[in-house]
């Protein structure tokens, strides 16, 4: 599903270069639920930036479901981020004015869909996280954690391949966070390959695979899986890092 | 997406609705200030026969002294003599040719309510109404007979048959002027003349004339023209000798059908001054000329240059808006760093976060455009009050509503463009983190 191999990323000002990543090198299978723990400042984000490409990186390689993003211009790279990945933030991220319903159609109307398959794929996503009677309502009438569902719904509507997910659980207490740990278990053991970046311990234990990063780099992983889930070419996921 | 876009735009513009106003407003004077001055600039110098300005022919002929040019560039008189006027009109050489002048002369009306009043008329030929065709309510012009008759015949404007005739229908009525009766044959109807361009000499922007009057008559019965009158000499004493005089006062139109007949007639005027040289007249070189409508007017500048230092400071005016505009848009935009990088990270190209705001900055240009139009209204109803000479220019027609609506919207996509660069300048994955 993605693979980076000796990737690095420096950012430079006039005075100091500062190395975000060195060498950095991971492969994560179709179906796999990675957990990327790591202290702050350890490019964790970084990482998840530039696998989501959101951002560039300075060197190396980096194949997401088979393709090279190396040199992509930005209408390739927004298109097959629309396609491709789904994003979960910790502050949620949705657009205040906008309702519900709309803000779940954001992606979708980038994907360019017509009317009638993004209201089917919208109503399919809110219903399956739980929220498809709150459709008219805004961001601001919801609690926190169904903010989060709805973020989460927006990010599945377009049947994204790879679930990005920065903290989601970070500004949820205890019983919510709960709630979305499951819905994103739920998520990937439907197939769809999920890479969170969390301080949590307790969430980390809960994904198959954890992979450490301290000073961009990656410093301890898993060999393999906790558990083998069948992915969709029917083989069980392995990983190396 | 464009439907979205919109939608989008006009979602934002109602959720800052203090701001959008300001916006609106900015663009809004901007364009009022400028297209109000745009316009009476455009009108003053449009062409007002466009049909057939090209055929239609100004004619000068250089009689001026020998020692002294008339004017300093070399340019001929503006206007000519009665004399070369009528050897011109005798000869007919043109397909349709008309002498005139301005005249003033008192009206003594039958009806005695209404009190006797000065009249401001022209004194021309039976061709001037087929030249510059002005339409008839009522009746027709008097024909070449009557212009060789010398018949006291008379086509009023529709003012003056308004105030004589309550604006009925006052053909074969007589009008009793100067102690003269003249009767009336046709009775102009509603000329939208924009400048009085076939008089540019006496003032383009003066009210229509009263009246018109066959030439022959005018003389016979000694009417002075009451239009700027030039000599280099003295025009002698009497009548008479005014009229065999070089004093210019009478302007000189001919229509020339085609090119070839333009040349043919240049050729005759030449062929006519140099006869006259031999008669001891027109002592300086052959400076004989020959402009269509759109030329002269352009020769007398009826388009002045305050009229279009006033449209320069519109415009400027409409600039200094605009950077308004722009800073206002770049704090708005600014402010949505955060969404911008959310849709930029859901899967938004930099193409589409242009096109988002570009269409949200062409909102505000056509809000703008039609507050403007608005205002614009209202400043020529102003320019009206305030300057009744150009009440004719001073008026808004499609091609200034299109250049209206059309200025607003290029002006705010202009003013648009920086803050919309900027917008597709955010950093995703910087504002994901921030918000």
């Amino acid at each position: 599903m993605l693979q980076m191999k000796h990737l690095s990323k420096v950012y430079r000002t006039h005075m100091v270069e500062t190395h975000a990543l060195r060498d950095f090198s991971i492969h994560v299978r179709d179906g796999e639920f990675v957990a990327v723990t790591g202290p702050s400042g350890s490019g964790k984000t970084t990482f998840l930036n530039i696998a989501g490409l959101l951002e560039e990186f300075s060197g190396g390689e980096y194949w997401l479901d088979g393709v090279d993003v190396r040199g992509m211009d930005d209408n390739a790279r927004s298109k097959l981020r629309n396609e491709k990945i789904g994003f979960i933030f910790q502050s949620f991220n949705l657009i205040p004015d906008l309702n519900i319903f709309d803000n779940v159609d954001v992606p979708l109307r980038y994907r360019g869909y017509a009317g009638a398959e993004r209201k089917r794929r919208i109503d399919e996503a809110l219903t399956r996280v739980g929220l498809a009677s709150r459709m008219k309502h805004y961001p601001s009438e919801l609690s926190g954690g169904q903010q989060q569902r709805v973020a989460i719904a927006r990010a599945l509507a377009g049947s994204p391949r790879l679930l990005m997910a920065d903290e989601p659980t970070g500004n949820l207490d205890s019983l919510m966070a709960r709630g979305v740990m499951e819905l994103l278990e739920d998520i990937n053991r439907q197939g769809t390959t999920i890479i969170m970046v969390t301080h949590d311990p307790e969430l980390a234990a809960r994904a198959q695979r954890n992979v450490h990063v301290i000073d961009g780099q990656v410093t301890d992983f898993d060999e393999e899986p906790k558990l083998r889930v069948p992915t969709r070419d029917g083989n069980p996921a392995a990983a190396t890092a | 997406m464009f439907a979205y876009y919109l939608e989008l735009g006009l979602r934002s513009l109602k959720r800052n609705p203090v701001l959008t106003a300001l916006m609106v407003l900015g663009i809004a004077l901007g364009i009022a200030a400028s297209m109000t001055t745009l316009t009476v600039m455009y009108l003053m110098g449009s062409d007002p026969i466009p049909w057939k300005s090209s055929k239609l022919h100004y004619v000068q002929l250089d009689n001026w002294s020998a020692e002294q040019p008339y004017y300093d560039d070399g340019r001929p008189p503006d206007q000519v003599t009665y004399r070369d006027a009528t050897a011109l009109m005798e000869a007919g050489k043109a397909d349709k040719q008309a002498a005139m002048f301005k005249m003033s002369l008192p009206v003594q009306p039958e009806n005695r309510e209404v009190k006797p009043f000065q009249s401001l008329g022209r004194v021309t030929y039976a061709d001037f109404f087929a030249m510059f065709e002005p339409p008839f309510a009522y009746g027709a012009a008097w024909n070449h007979d009557q212009d060789a008759a010398h018949a006291r015949v008379i086509v009023l404007g529709k003012d003056m048959n308004e105030k004589l005739f309550g604006g009925q229908n006052s053909v074969g009525k007589s009008v009793r002027m100067d102690g003269n009766d003249y009767t009336v044959v046709g009775v102009i109807g509603d000329w939208k003349l924009r400048s009085r361009y076939y008089d540019l000499t006496n003032g383009a922007f003066d009210d229509a004339d009263e009246f018109f009057m066959p030439y022959t008559t005018a003389i016979d019965l000694k009417h002075h023209g009451t239009g700027n009158n030039s000599c280099w000499k003295s025009s002698g004493d009497g009548w008479d000798a005014y009229l065999q005089s070089d004093c210019v006062w009478q302007q000189m139109w001919v229509e020339l059908d085609s090119p070839a007949r333009l040349a043919e007639y240049k050729s005759f005027l030449d062929s006519y001054v140099n006869e006259q040289k031999k008669l001891g007249r027109f002592p300086r070189p052959l400076n004989n000329r020959l402009l269509d409508v759109n030329q002269w007017m352009k020769d007398q500048k009826v388009v002045s240059r305050d009229v279009e230092v006033q449209t320069g400071l519109g415009f400027a005016f409409l600039a200094v808006c605009l950077v308004n505009t722009i800073g206002l848009l770049l704090a708005k935009f600014t402010r949505k760093a955060g969404e911008i990088g959310l849709r930029r990270a859901l899967g938004a190209s930099r193409r589409n976060v242009f096109a988002q705001y570009m269409i949200e900055s062409g909102v505000v240009g056509l809000t703008g455009g039609a507050l403007g139009l608005v205002l614009t209204g209202l400043g020529l109803v102003a320019v009206r009050l305030l300057y009744t000479e150009y009440k004719s220019v001073a008026q808004l027609d499609w091609t200034m509503v299109t250049m209206t609506i059309g200025l607003a919207l290029v002006s705010a996509l202009l003013a648009g463009l920086y803050p919309t660069w900027r917008a597709c300048q955010v950093a995703p994955a910087a504002q994901l983190k921030t918000q």
